[in-house]
């Protein structure tokens, strides 16, 4: 007698992608606006991205129901951080805050995806990849969602630093320009859309940086 | 009040239907040192005295930020305000994730009443020391409450708690009448020269008051110093008469040469228009 499987299961996937790039004094962090259920489109203009505090923002693919009570339970928590030290979490913090909650849930975890970008104390641009249930790691550069497959191998190409052997933090920052990173955002979001279904519609793009944050928009084949 | 028979536990009633020990509470808040609330149709401003124990220790923390829309002075055991205003700040953050909207106050004042009079009420607590100027905004516009041990609350167009709280008092019953259509900076004004009746005598400088407002367009925060400084020294409001030498003051004060009692300042509080409340 084979074993009963559920009918029914709790989470589904909105697809989508999101990716960020840390600088030497920026980070930008993008993300699809697309939302689906299987075949189908929901809405093409939902942002999946969200800024945590000062200088910390998230984006996050998988599950929106559970990307957006993340994004709640993350938003309290700061707010209590602020009310008992009376200043905003640093972005190394809210790091280590996001693993917690996500492994707080271990045995019925968040479908999300998260990467989260800011600026460190020093000013200098971050970025974090994690995993479903909260593994995370410091970075220069991370996508993750359904286009991560076609996304990530290109970001090796463009950013990563030729030796194998140094630690990620080493080469944690890129060399380009913003608008340099910008530019490539751009470029690797058009290419996704041309070959993942769930990738599409719009890409927004935030800009954090010592003068504070900027949002951008840009136009994806809607097909 | 006198030690009886009936005071030990909070519990125990009197004969004349008093419970002694939440009435000791509200001494409690009469020996901390004054908070006041006044409040426009869309602003709520509350000040405090701020008095360090000695000269090395750092003054305590009267006021506190509980929401975007919500803060509190406190006037008793601060111990027992800080622990209240941990349980306030919980309460709207809880309300804000349910509803995604900011809780009213008046729901939040009720709560704080509850939880008030459990404590009246358990053989094994005591009741709060402490009593709480709550100031706040909701959709019905700008208001101010006082809730204090017993688990009352009530709510006020102006209210002053703490030691020499009653020259405030007196001081704002004279000028409440208008406080309802008066501007943000008038009301601010009012509140500085009602903190400064509970002084008596001591200079009113920056260093001794806390003021923090609320209003529409406006979420609650604590003035800096700087700002109240300045605020202090273009309103001229005058202290009684202290050697000029005694502190030396980062911001210029503009002692007025003439020794002036307060007795004479109230009697040109009709004619004040705005300027300085010592024309005569």
């Amino acid at each position: 007698m084979t074993k009963q499987h559920a009918n029914w299961s709790p989470y589904d996937n909105n697809g989508g992608s999101c990716v960020a790039i840390a600088g030497a004094d920026y980070c930008v962090i993008a993300a699809d606006t697309r939302m689906s259920t299987g075949y189908n489109i929901l809405t093409r203009d939902y942002s999946k991205i969200s800024q945590l505090a000062d200088k910390s923002v998230m984006a996050s693919s998988g599950f929106q129901a559970d990307v957006k009570a993340l994004q709640k339970v993350l938003s309290a928590r700061h707010l209590i951080y602020q009310h008992q030290h009376n200043k905003q979490m640093s972005c190394p913090a809210m790091a280590q805050l996001l693993s917690n909650t996500l492994y707080y849930k271990r045995f019925f975890p968040y479908y999300a995806f998260n990467v989260l970008g800011g600026l460190d104390s020093e000013g200098k641009g971050c970025v974090f990849t994690y995993d479903a249930v909260g593994s995370y790691e410091r970075v220069g550069y991370s996508s993750q969602g359904s286009g991560s497959t076609l996304i990530m191998p290109f970001l090796d190409n463009q950013l990563k630093s030729p030796s194998p052997l140094l630690l990620p933090a080493k080469d944690a920052v890129t060399p380009l320009s913003e608008a340099e990173a910008v530019d490539l955002v751009k470029t690797v979001f058009a290419s996704a859309t041309e070959r993942d279904i769930y990738t599409g519609d719009k890409v927004e793009i935030v800009i954090l940086n010592a003068s504070g944050i900027r949002r951008e928009y840009m136009d994806l084949r809607k097909d | 009040m006198f030690r009886n028979q009936y005071d030990t536990d909070v519990t125990t009633w009197s004969p004349a239907g008093r419970l002694f020990q939440v009435e000791y509470a509200m001494e409690a808040v009469k020996q901390g040192s004054a908070a006041i609330g006044l409040r426009s149709k869309t602003h709520v401003v509350l000040a405090c005295v701020n008095k360090a124990n000695s000269e090395l220790s750092s003054h305590q923390k009267k006021i506190f930020k509980v929401d975007n829309h919500i803060g509190v002075a406190i006037a008793g055991l601060t111990a027992d305000g800080r622990v209240l205003s941990r349980y306030m700040r919980s309460e709207c953050i809880n309300y804000n994730y349910t509803y995604e909207s900011p809780l009213p106050i008046g729901r939040l004042v009720v709560q704080l009443a509850d939880k008030a009079q459990v404590c009246t009420q358990r053989s094994w607590k005591r009741p709060y020391g402490v009593g709480l100027l709550v100031a706040g905004l909701d959709e019905s516009g700008a208001h101010l409450y006082y809730n204090c041990p017993s688990g009352n609350y009530f709510e006020y167009q102006a209210f002053a708690i703490g030691s020499r709280s009653q020259a405030a008092k007196t001081y704002l019953e004279r000028r409440f009448d208008n406080f309802m259509g008066s501007s943000r900076e008038d009301l601010i004004k009012d509140a500085l020269i009602a903190t400064r009746e509970s002084l008596q005598g001591e200079k009113l400088r920056s260093s001794v008051c806390t003021i923090a407002v609320v209003g529409v367009g406006e979420p609650f925060h604590i003035l800096d110093q700087e700002t109240v400084q300045q605020l202090i020294d273009t309103f001229e409001i005058v202290k009684e008469e202290e050697p000029p030498a005694e502190e030396a003051q980062p911001a210029s004060e503009q002692d007025a040469p003439t020794d002036q009692t307060s007795g004479a300042d109230q009697g040109a509080a009709a004619g004040d228009q705005g300027g300085s409340p010592m024309e005569i």
